[in-house]
């Protein structure tokens, strides 16, 4: 019996009520065409939820399109739960980066950890074992107690989920800006391994084989989820506290370990996480792909509430939950296999061949539409695009070098700018060592973790400087993907492919969808020409406090192979008497820079350029130094320039120093951040080998004494002891959290 | 000499020692299901860190309920080794096989880092491979790892030298008398906040738990040695 009245097919046409569901006019009038009627209430549910943005990407896909998405060694591109690649010896990497801004913005603690708990379920959702999680956040600045709030409360939901569940959190990024004040970014990627015989797809394939229900009871959370993500934040969002999901990591370890087992099984057919949109895109999207259709009866769906409607059950984005098709006749031994984990498989319908997804509740059926038209047949709209006012001035404006007075105290400043500073505060609540596996720790470039049995690794990391992408979408959307694949080589990986997490505002605006379009041109370009396709990721438009956009924040989860452990190098700096190489080139470029930031208290101008073809070539000459044994510390020189990588090559030292001298003009040559740079240093033995291998320039030598002494041709610019240079770093973060 | 590794649901660093004892310590391992009826043909009892049944209610509450608890119970009482890492030191507190209780960090954050341990007691048969005083460095990774007893617990644990590990230096979760680890009056079940498991190659950041290992090992040879 339900307990609410619902509204009529008439009443609902009759008073718009689909609006408050996010569909417009014209769709409500696709969707009676399509059904050649009126939809009723939970009909116009299932449309509503699966026309979002969030699972349809009707506003995006025409931007998706421009993305490389094959390569030799891609197994399985976008359109599943999450990307694989090939790593050789019948092994594979899967991968999937997905954001959970909204609920983080107004539930922060359960906002994060159910971000971390769906990723995860996408990837084991593919057969694949979790082996490692990263993240990617952004937060307004550390000076208001709300923006504190929200940091420490998604870093302690992000631990909460991932330390219980038992997935290493091995790496991630944060930026702190005002863009984020009110709408926080949370990114989460998970990263899985598996043997090619066990990939899994999400299929409800075979007429007659049974649908069953796997893992934790449905509630209602989370109904409407995925078309709140897909509005603006006002101040009255607030109010939608009940559409963010509750997280239950233990009970999404047993469904993990009772999923690996199931996957095992020949009587496995298909699987796919209920995520957004819950039991409606599962069961949608499997009868779609396989070109079946699937009859559930609502009477069989566990239930956590009494009294729940069709409607509220199909939307409920209740956590922990996997819809599978098995074979018909097998279902006793599915049941057995979650009995072992105390959790439910349930039988709630049947693979059927005409292409429906029909739903059954209290003996009537009270759904009736063509899955596909769920699935597939979402509206795609070409938004208008336009270039900002702000964007052509920005590339007018001439390079301009910020005044620095003392080069010592400027780089003590930037080294506390919470961007730069040391992010231990964050992971030292994460278990990145649970499993065994992490060779590097968060901190360095890229993290590495090994695969166990053999002598290969995987480099995995995060990046994206959303400042060089506001300044000019394309150039920053290069640097993105050329900054991830910089960390991977400087890790010892090669990398692989990507997986991207694309935070913008609006798209209505078409200022917006501009930001959106050239930002994909960039990343297509350099995934072109780095070799890095896109296996996946996940697109999150309307990201607005009331009006105010963010920075255009495409995300970059990059994965590189590690051919031999051997190779693993680290960014600090390892012994006295080696020698320090600068490669790349020092250009005038602060457009976008922390020394800007910190200059001017504002960004403008041009983003650093940066050249595909020297980026290439400069990260082929250092992976191939370092895999013949002749680097002994790599690091990618990024925000706050040179000085500061330095800097950091020697916090994590353990009491060494450098003696290093530079040329040109001191600011940029300190504090420039010129693209397709790396800082290495080189034992004095291998000097002539790796000069004949590396174009770098010798800039210095590390030194016993812990003193950092930076030198021109005129003199002195700066010394000073790395102790406090590393107190400066470390302790800036939990100041700030004071 | 055979290890069984306690699995309950929930248990998340089960992988990591079956791994530590089967590839570093080169020694018989199996994987034993929380409903197991009997672990008669162990010869070593390791309960390991995780969140069994979420930690719901408190740390190990729940777990010291499962079935396979009795077992444990009658191994330790049969002077079998006992070890219990992280959770699994919880679980043997909340089971009465050890004394005291934990309390949250200090700090109310979970904390995950490479920390120094005192030995303080190198002639118990989990840490006579060590010297005593020898500063070793194992990894934490707990929320909830405050150690906690009442003075006359504390004062019959130091005359019985039943202190085995204290954090050397900082202390990261304000344990009582810096405690990182304790032995049972009997001396044969060991309970313990940091991971010895997590330290055993080189790769991985250093292999100082290794001798943790090695100790019971050698003593249960000793000891077969002997009868045979």
């Amino acid at each position: 019996m339900s307990l609410k009245l619902e509204p009529s097919p008439e009443q609902l046409k009759e008073m718009k009520v689909y609006k408050e569901m996010g569909l417009t006019d014209e769709e409500f009038a696709m969707v009676e065409k399509i059904l050649g009627r009126l939809p009723n209430y939970t009909e116009i549910g299932l449309f509503s939820v699966m026309w979002s943005e969030h699972c349809s990407y009707k506003n995006s896909k025409p931007v998706l399109k421009k993305f490389p998405t094959k390569g030799e060694r891609v197994l399985q591109g976008p359109g599943e739960g999450a990307g694989i690649v090939d790593i050789g010896d019948e092994q594979a990497v899967v991968f999937k980066i997905e954001s959970h801004n909204h609920p983080s913005a107004i539930e922060p603690y359960q906002g994060a950890a159910t971000g971390v708990g769906g990723i995860i379920r996408d990837v084991f959702s593919m057969g694949a074992r979790p082996v490692a999680m990263l993240n990617s956040l952004r937060f307004g600045e550390l000076d208001n107690a709300r923006t504190k709030y929200l940091f420490k409360e998604v870093v302690a939901g992000i631990a909460g989920y991932g330390n219980c569940i038992g997935i290493p959190t091995v790496g991630g990024e944060i930026q702190f800006d005002p863009a984020y004040e009110g709408n926080p970014l949370v990114n989460a990627m998970c990263v899985g391994l598996i043997d090619h015989k066990d990939i899994q797809k999400g299929r409800a394939h075979g007429v007659g084989n049974t649908v069953m229900y796997v893992g934790a009871k449905t509630g209602r959370d989370g109904i409407h989820g995925a078309t709140f993500a897909s509005e603006e934040l006002t101040d009255q969002s607030e109010e939608n506290r009940p559409a963010v999901q509750v997280g239950d990591p233990f009970m999404e370890k047993l469904l993990l370990e009772a999923c690996l087992e199931l996957v095992k099984s020949d009587a496995l057919v298909g699987i796919q996480d209920m995520g957004a949109a819950g039991l409606t895109s599962s069961s949608a999207e499997m009868a779609s792909k396989a070109g079946s259709g699937i009859e559930m009866n609502l009477d069989l769906v566990p239930q956590r509430e009494t009294g729940m409607t069709a409607y509220e059950m199909m939307l409920s984005e209740s956590q922990e939950r996997m819809l599978i098709v098995v074979k018909k006749g097998r279902e006793q031994e599915i049941v057995d296999l979650f009995s072992k984990y105390d959790l439910e498989a349930v039988a709630i319908g049947k693979v059927t061949d005409d292409k429906m997804l029909r739903l059954i509740h209290n003996g009537e059926i009270v759904a009736d539409v063509p899955a596909d038209a769920l699935a597939e047949e979402a509206p795609v709209y070409h938004k208008p695009s336009q270039e900002p006012a702000y964007y052509r001035e920005y590339q007018d404006m001439e390079n301009d070098i910020p005044a620095v007075e003392d080069y010592k105290e400027t780089l003590i400043n930037l080294l506390q700018q919470p961007t730069i500073a040391s992010k231990e505060w964050v992971y030292d609540q994460y278990d990145y060592m649970v499993r065994t596996n992490t060779v590097v720790s968060p901190g360095s470039d890229a993290a590495v973790i090994r695969i166990r049995g053999t002598k290969k690794g995987l480099a995995m990391t995060t990046d994206c400087n959303s400042r060089y992408i506001y300044l000019d979408p394309e150039t920053g959307g290069k640097i993105s993907v050329a900054e991830a694949a910089r960390n991977i080589v400087c890790s010892g990986g090669e990398p692989l492919a990507i997986t991207d997490g694309l935070n913008f505002g609006s798209p209505e605006k078409p200022e917006i969808f501009w930001q959106i379009e050239k930002a994909a041109d960039g990343i297509s370009a350099a995934c072109l020409a780095l070799d890095t396709p896109v296996i996946g990721g996940n697109v999150s438009l309307y990201n607005e406090t009331n009006g105010e956009a963010i920075y255009p924040t495409p995300i970059i989860g990059m994965v590189g192979l590690v051919k031999d452990l051997n190779h693993v190098t680290t960014q600090a700096f390892k012994a006295a008497g080696d020698l320090i190489y600068l490669l790349g080139e020092t250009k005038d470029e602060f457009g976008g820079s922390e020394l800007q930031k910190l200059t001017y208290g504002k960004i403008f101008g041009k983003a650093p350029e940066i050249d595909l073809d020297i980026e290439g070539k400069n990260q082929k000459q250092v992976l191939n130094a370092i895999r013949s044994g002749l680097v002994a510390s790599a690091h990618d020189v990024a925000e706050g320039g040179l000085a500061v990588a330095i800097a950091e090559s020697l916090i994590g030292s353990n009491g060494l120093g450098a003696n290093v001298q530079i040329s040109g003009n001191k600011v940029s040559a300190l504090f420039s951040e010129s693209q397709s740079r790396f800082l290495l240093t080189v034992k004095k033995e291998n000097q002539q080998q790796f000069e004949s291998l590396v174009d770098a320039k010798l800039i210095g030598e590390v030194t016993e004494q812990p003193v950092l002494t930076i030198s021109s041709e005129e003199g002195l610019v700066l010394a000073e002891q790395v102790e406090a240079l590393g107190q400066a770093w470390k302790g800036a973060i939990s100041c700030l959290l004071k | 000499m055979r290890f069984a590794v306690i699995v309950f649901p929930g248990s998340n660093c089960d992988v990591d020692m079956y791994h530590a004892v089967k590839d570093e310590l080169g020694a018989d391992v199996e994987y034993v299901w929380h409903d197991a009826e009997s672990l008669d043909e162990f010869d070593g009892i390791l309960l390991p860190g995780g969140f069994s049944y979420g930690d719901y209610l408190r740390s190990g509450a729940i777990a010291r309920f499962s079935n396979v608890m009795k077992e444990v119970v009658k191994a330790a009482e049969a002077g079998k080794p006992v070890l219990g890492v992280c959770n699994g030191f919880q679980i043997l507190l909340e089971a009465g096989l050890l004394p005291g209780a934990m309390r949250r960090n200090e700090s109310l954050k979970f904390i995950c880092r490479p920390v120094e341990l005192k030995v303080e007691n190198n002639e118990t048969m989990f840490s006579s491979a060590y010297e005593k005083d020898e500063v070793i460095t194992i990894p934490i990774a707990h929320g909830e790892g405050n150690y906690y007893c009442d003075e006359e617990t504390l004062a019959k644990l130091k005359d019985n030298n039943q202190i085995v590990f204290t954090y050397n230096g900082s202390n990261p979760n304000g344990s009582l008398e810096n405690i990182a680890g304790i032995i049972n009056e009997k001396g044969n079940v060991l309970g313990m906040m940091p991971h010895p498991e997590r330290a055993v190659d080189e790769l991985l950041g250093g292999a100082d738990g290794l001798k943790l290992f090695q100790s019971i090992v050698k003593q249960w040879r000793e000891a077969h040695v002997v009868k045979a």
